[in-house]
This record gives structure tokens, C-alpha cells and sequence, in this order.
């Protein structure tokens, strides 16, 4: 089990604005009436992306009562898993694979370089307040490791330079592009494709 | 070697697009209304023909499974719920065929739901594959738009909805109750079998859950007969499957094979090698983490199905295949696959709790070479513990890496870890793991 460490700095107030209070009332639709607690999950992840990619307890109460559940039964759920930050994350988010198939191709070398580049510990915000980064257990992309997660998208096939160019690039403002690094389209093995020959791409 | 034409996804590395219309070039969606007009019996029988097992990692026997499903419609309606948290390390089969084959998925939910009766249909994605779950839904309002699904889906006279649930990063939700429960809105924690989902599932309605690929393969069997597709492989480990190869080879990748093809096979030819050569091999994890390793001497030889895996004290569990060569530390390989089952378990039983954590901060010592001789079967007895002590088969899974460590290099453990105790027996506190911090 992770430990997950509640902010000490709190907003009093939190509430959706429109647009997300839409999409949350159209959410509540997919399941069945009277079950709309199946919902928190998706209120969470909303609530995460209006504020600034983390979770304040206000949020967790005004979600409480918009699904009328329990304050602890959502505290549950946002302490319970791991997407949900509760403390301030960087505007950029590493979450960095170390796994054993991504630590068998190097993931220990991105670790460095985040510490190098971002901050020295993990959860901790680098100095100009944009960027912060975590370690975290697979990712699911163990073919194209290592690989790492900033915010939504995936960033495989790295190796440390090209980790650090990526970091150059956020720091200059510009997005860097998500996908392999390698040049892969997605999971093929590179250059001896013997599968699938008719396609158009082999 | 499986030919082309018997491959089921042919869009495996996005050559053609996930869009509706090259998927119906690529022959999905093709009279799925004479598939489903041949009734539910036929469709369960042609499954159990084809002896198709569960693609998540038990090995299920998906037509079994299914008429699990009460013949008929009671007071509580049926949910089909499709499990795509996947996250054991070693596997990434899932994501493409979320991201390049969703059209599969989308009909074979229509085809799983027509059998087992439900009218609702959740898929399950874990909340990291956000850009995957995007293309899943804008394929689903694709088949929406096309009225493939929905009110009178594909002509069929069966009514669909499929939904979207994003998990939020817990491993343990790839359990089936878990996914349940965490579907619900509750924190993900497995539920006591009997009752069982089939019966007792989502919202207390009989549920059927399947994995991705299970799902994706069940149309094109319908499709081709379940005989073409028992005729792969050999009698009970039946078809073709997504292998996932990563790890110290050349050329990591993913790529469906004939069930039972040689491991060797699979890492020469499609991984172009292990990184070193051959005899650079150290072990092979077969099957995702939870399984154990098997070490190079059997990796020669065997056979990537269900059955000859589980002879050689191992499983096919998701076919995610991770090599290990010899420049890395082995010890310390099964000390990161022990971390992650120590931030993964849910808490809910002691000896998976506290054990995976024992397991754990053992093995960084042993890498480290600070245990004593005694610690190693102390080891093995702490994984004997928690194995079959534990609600769920998370046990078994943060379990059996560590005994397979222990079974076959049991040499290298302590060669690195060959002191005698420093605590004496007389002090008698056998399962005190941190005894040499007495002495300190």
C-alpha cells in the first residue's frame, strides 16, 4: 500500500464550473438511477483537471454532495487510488516507470535525470514551480520501455538525452511530441517485422 | 509459425487505421446480424468448440463462462463487463487493441452481450491508457452513429449500450469483484467468492467479465467456425495469441502467435535475440509478473500454452514475456517485482499486506547481500504464508515470483548471503525480519 500525503494548504471552496457540470450530469446518465455513486471516480478525475491536477478536500466534500454519499466514502476512494493527487503537482507531471521491464532497459537513467533536471526528490516542485515528478509502478507500454507518463500522454522508447531534450523543450514552452522515440509507429519489434507483411507499412 | 492470413488483428501495429470504415474492410461488422440470428446456444456451443480460454491471465474457459449467465432474464437485468485494467508488468496487449482494433472489441461486446442477455455493457480501462480510452469512445460513437450499437444494434434486434470507466491506477482492480466494487464507486477491494459475478456481480446482477482480448477474438471465431480456431494450437490450448516481448532483447515487441510456439522461437525470431546472444540468457518470466521464472535451461525447450507452462511450475497467465540476461542483477529484478506488489495490495488481508512488504524489504537485503543462510527458507516460508491465505489471487501472485526466484537460484542467493545468523536461536523470534538491527 502507498502512503499518500493530504496537502496542508487547502482552497475553502471548490465547486465545477459549467462546462465540467455538464459533462459530470452526463456521466451520472451512464449508470443506473439511484446508483450514481459509481460515478465518484470520474468526479474525482474532473475535479483534478479543473484544479490544476490535484484533489483539495473541498472538492472531495462538494462531490459528496452532488452524488449524496458520504464525505469519508469519497475520501476513501480519493486516498485509495493513485491517480488522484492530494497535494499540489507540477503544470507538467512526470510519473516516471520503473518497473522490472522498464528497469531492465534502463528506467533508473530517467530516474536520474528528472532529479537532475526537475527536483531532487520526488513530489517536489522544481524551481520554477512548472514541473514535478514521481515514480510509479508499470505503465502498461513495457515494449516500448522505458518509457514515462507526462500528464495524459505517453513518451516511449527514451533513453536519457532524449529525456533531457524533452525537459529542454517544457522548459522553453514548447510541447514536446508524445509517442516513441525510436520512431516506431506502436509496438512492433524494429526493422526485422516478419508478421503482417501485406500491410501497407511493413 | 502462424500465417498471416490466420491472424486475428491484422491492424496489430496500425497499418490501416482505427476508423469504422477500414474495419470493415478488414472484415469486422460483416453480417453480425446472421451470427447473432443463429441464437444464443449456437454462439455458446461454437465457443465451447473452439475451446477458448480467458485471455487475462487464469485461463478460463470463456464458453463455460458464459453459460454461467441464467438462461433467462430475471428481476435484475445482465451486465457484460469487459476488464481492461490491465497492469501486470510485462503486458501491453490490451492497449493496442484499444487504440488499433476497438471495432473487434465493440463487436464482440454485441455478440457477448446477445449471449449472456445484458443490455449494458461496461468496459473498464485503467485510467493511465487516457489517450487509448479516447480512441476506444470516439470508435463507440462511430458504432452509435452507425446504429451498430444501441437501439436495435447492427439489425439484430438487440439493444446495447456500452459505457466507458476509467480506473484511477490500482493494479488490484484488474481483479474481477474489484472491478466490481470499483465500479460501484468504493474503494477497490475483492469480494469473497461464492457468490460469484455471474450471479452476484455489478449492483448485485448476474455479470459477466471478460478480458479485452478474449472479447476482440470471440467475432472472428464466429466468423471462421470454432473448429478453424481449435485447429491452432494443440487440444485444450487452443488459437492464437497476443505475446508481449520486452525486456533484454534486441527488438521488444508485441506479436500474435499460434498458441504453445517455442519460447525460443518467439525470442530469436520475432525479438531478433536476447541482448548478448543466447548464452547471455539468465531467466525468463513467462507470463507476467506474477508468474515464476523459469530459468534458460527449460526456456531452450518450452512451449508457450497454459498447460505446459503450468508443468514446468509456472503459467501462460497474460503471455507477457520478460527477459532477463545475465548482465542484471536477478536478485534485484525480483526485488522491484516485490516493491510493486507491496504498493499494489489493497489492504484488505493481513498476509498479503504486511507480507508483501516482508517479501519486499527481504529481497532489497538479499540483493544487497546482508542476510544470513537461514533467511532464504525464512523466505520461502513467508511466501508459503500468504499463498492461499488471501481473499483473492493476489497472494499467489505477489508469491510465486519469489518462490521461483528461490527454486532456481536458490545457488545465487547464497552465494551472495552465506553468513550465519547474527541473532542466536535462544533469542527465538522467528519471524522478526530485521534481526541484524538488534546487534546495531
Amino acid at each position: 500500500m502507498a502512503i499518500k500525503k493530504i496537502s496542508k494548504i487547502q482552497p475553502d471552496k471548490f465547486e465545477f464550473n459549467k462546462n465540467n457540470k455538464d459533462i459530470a450530469n452526463n456521466i451520472i446518465k451512464n449508470y443506473p438511477s439511484g446508483k450514481q455513486q459509481s460515478a465518484v471516480m470520474p468526479l474525482l478525475n474532473i475535479a483534478q483537471k479543473q484544479n490544476d491536477n490535484w484533489i483539495p478536500l473541498a472538492a472531495m466534500k462538494y462531490i459528496a454532495k452532488y452524488l449524496d454519499m458520504p464525505y469519508i466514502k469519497v475520501y476513501e476512494v480519493a486516498t485509495f487510488y493513485s491517480m488522484y493527487n492530494l497535494a499540489p503537482v507540477g503544470k507538467y507531471f512526470f510519473q516516471v516507470c520503473t518497473t522490472t521491464p522498464c528497469m531492465l532497459r534502463g528506467a533508473y537513467d530517467l530516474v536520474k535525470v528528472c532529479k537532475k533536471k526537475i527536483s531532487e526528490n520526488e513530489n517536489q516542485l522544481s524551481d520554477d514551480e512548472k514541473t514535478s515528478w514521481l515514480e510509479v509502478e508499470c505503465l502498461g507500454a513495457c515494449v516500448n520501455a522505458p518509457m514515462l507518463q507526462i500528464n495524459d500522454d505517453y513518451y516511449e522508447d527514451l533513453d536519457p538525452t532524449k529525456l533531457e531534450s524533452i525537459i529542454d523543450k517544457i522548459n522553453k514552452n514548447e510541447d514536446p511530441k508524445p509517442g516513441s522515440y525510436k520512431g516506431r509507429i506502436s509496438t512492433e519489434p524494429e526493422n526485422i517485422r516478419k508478421t503482417l507483411l501485406g500491410n501497407k507499412n511493413a | 509459425m502462424l500465417e498471416d492470413k490466420d491472424r486475428i488483428f491484422k491492424n496489430l501495429y496500425n497499418d490501416f487505421g482505427s476508423d469504422l470504415n477500414s474495419a470493415k474492410e478488414r472484415g469486422d461488422w460483416i453480417d453480425t446480424k446472421n451470427i447473432c440470428s443463429k441464437g444464443r446456444d449456437w454462439i455458446i456451443n461454437e465457443i465451447k468448440i473452439s475451446e477458448l480460454r480467458g485471455r487475462g491471465g487464469a485461463g478460463f474457459p470463456t464458453g463455460l463462462k458464459w453459460s454461467f449467465a441464467p438462461k433467462e432474464v430475471g428481476s435484475r437485468p445482465h451486465y457484460l463487463v469487459i476488464n481492461a485494467d490491465e497492469s501486470e508488468p510485462g503486458t501491453c496487449k490490451d492497449r493496442d487493441i484499444l487504440r488499433f482494433e476497438p471495432h473487434k472489441l465493440i463487436e464482440g461486446c454485441l455478440i457477448a452481450s446477445y449471449a449472456v442477455n445484458a443490455h449494458k455493457c461496461y468496459i473498464y480501462i485503467r485510467g493511465e491508457y487516457f489517450n487509448e480510452g479516447q480512441k476506444l469512445q470516439s470508435a463507440i460513437n462511430e458504432a452509435y452513429k452507425s446504429g451498430l450499437i444501441g437501439k436495435n444494434s447492427a439489425d439484430t434486434g438487440w439493444d446495447l449500450d456500452i459505457f466507458i470507466h476509467y480506473g484511477a491506477g490500482a493494479y488490484i482492480c484488474g481483479e474481477e469483484t474489484a472491478l466490481l466494487e470499483s465500479i460501484e464507486g468504493k474503494k477497490g477491494q475483492p469480494r469473497l467468492k461464492p457468490p460469484f459475478p455471474a450471479l452476484v456481480g455489478l449492483y448485485g446482477c448476474p455479470t459477466i467479465i471478460n478480458n479485452v482480448e478474449t472479447i476482440s477474438v470471440v467475432p472472428t471465431i464466429l466468423r471462421r467456425g470454432g473448429k478453424w480456431f481449435s485447429s491452432l494450437g494443440r487440444p485444450k490450448n487452443t488459437g492464437s495469441k497476443i505475446y508481449c516481448i520486452s525486456g533484454n532483447v534486441n527488438n521488444p515487441c508485441n506479436v500474435e502467435e499460434e498458441m504453445g510456439i517455442p519460447l525460443k522461437v518467439l525470442i530469436d525470431k520475432h525479438a531478433g535475440g536476447v541482448v548478448g546472444g543466447w548464452d547471455n540468457l539468465k531467466a525468463v518470466i513467462p507470463g507476467g509478473s506474477s508468474m515464476p521464472l523459469i530459468p534458460k535451461d527449460i526456456c531452450e525447450t518450452i512451449k508457450m500454452d497454459f498447460d505446459t507452462l503450468i508443468e514446468n511450475k509456472s503459467g501462460l497467465g497474460t503471455a507477457g514475456i520478460v527477459v532477463i540476461n545475465k548482465d542484471q542483477d536477478i536478485i534485484k529484478c525480483m526485488a522491484r517485482i516485490a516493491r510493486f506488489y507491496k504498493h499494489e495490495s489493497c489492504g484488505q488481508c493481513t498476509p498479503c499486506r504486511e507480507g508483501s512488504g516482508w517479501m519486499w524489504r527481504i529481497l532489497e537485503r538479499m540483493a544487497k547481500g546482508e542476510c544470513s543462510k537461514d533467511e532464504v527458507d525464512m523466505l520461502l516460508d513467508v511466501t508459503k504464508q500468504i499463498e492461499g491465505h488471501t481473499i483473492c489471487a493476489f497472494g499467489e501472485g505477489s508469491s510465486w515470483p519469489v518462490q521461483g526466484l528461490i527454486r532456481h537460484f536458490k545457488k545465487d542467493i547464497l552465494s551472495r548471503n552465506n553468513f550465519n545468523p547474527l541473532v542466536k536461536k535462544d533469542k527465538n523470534i522467528p519471524y522478526l525480519i530485521d534481526q541484524h538491527l538488534l546487534e546495531k
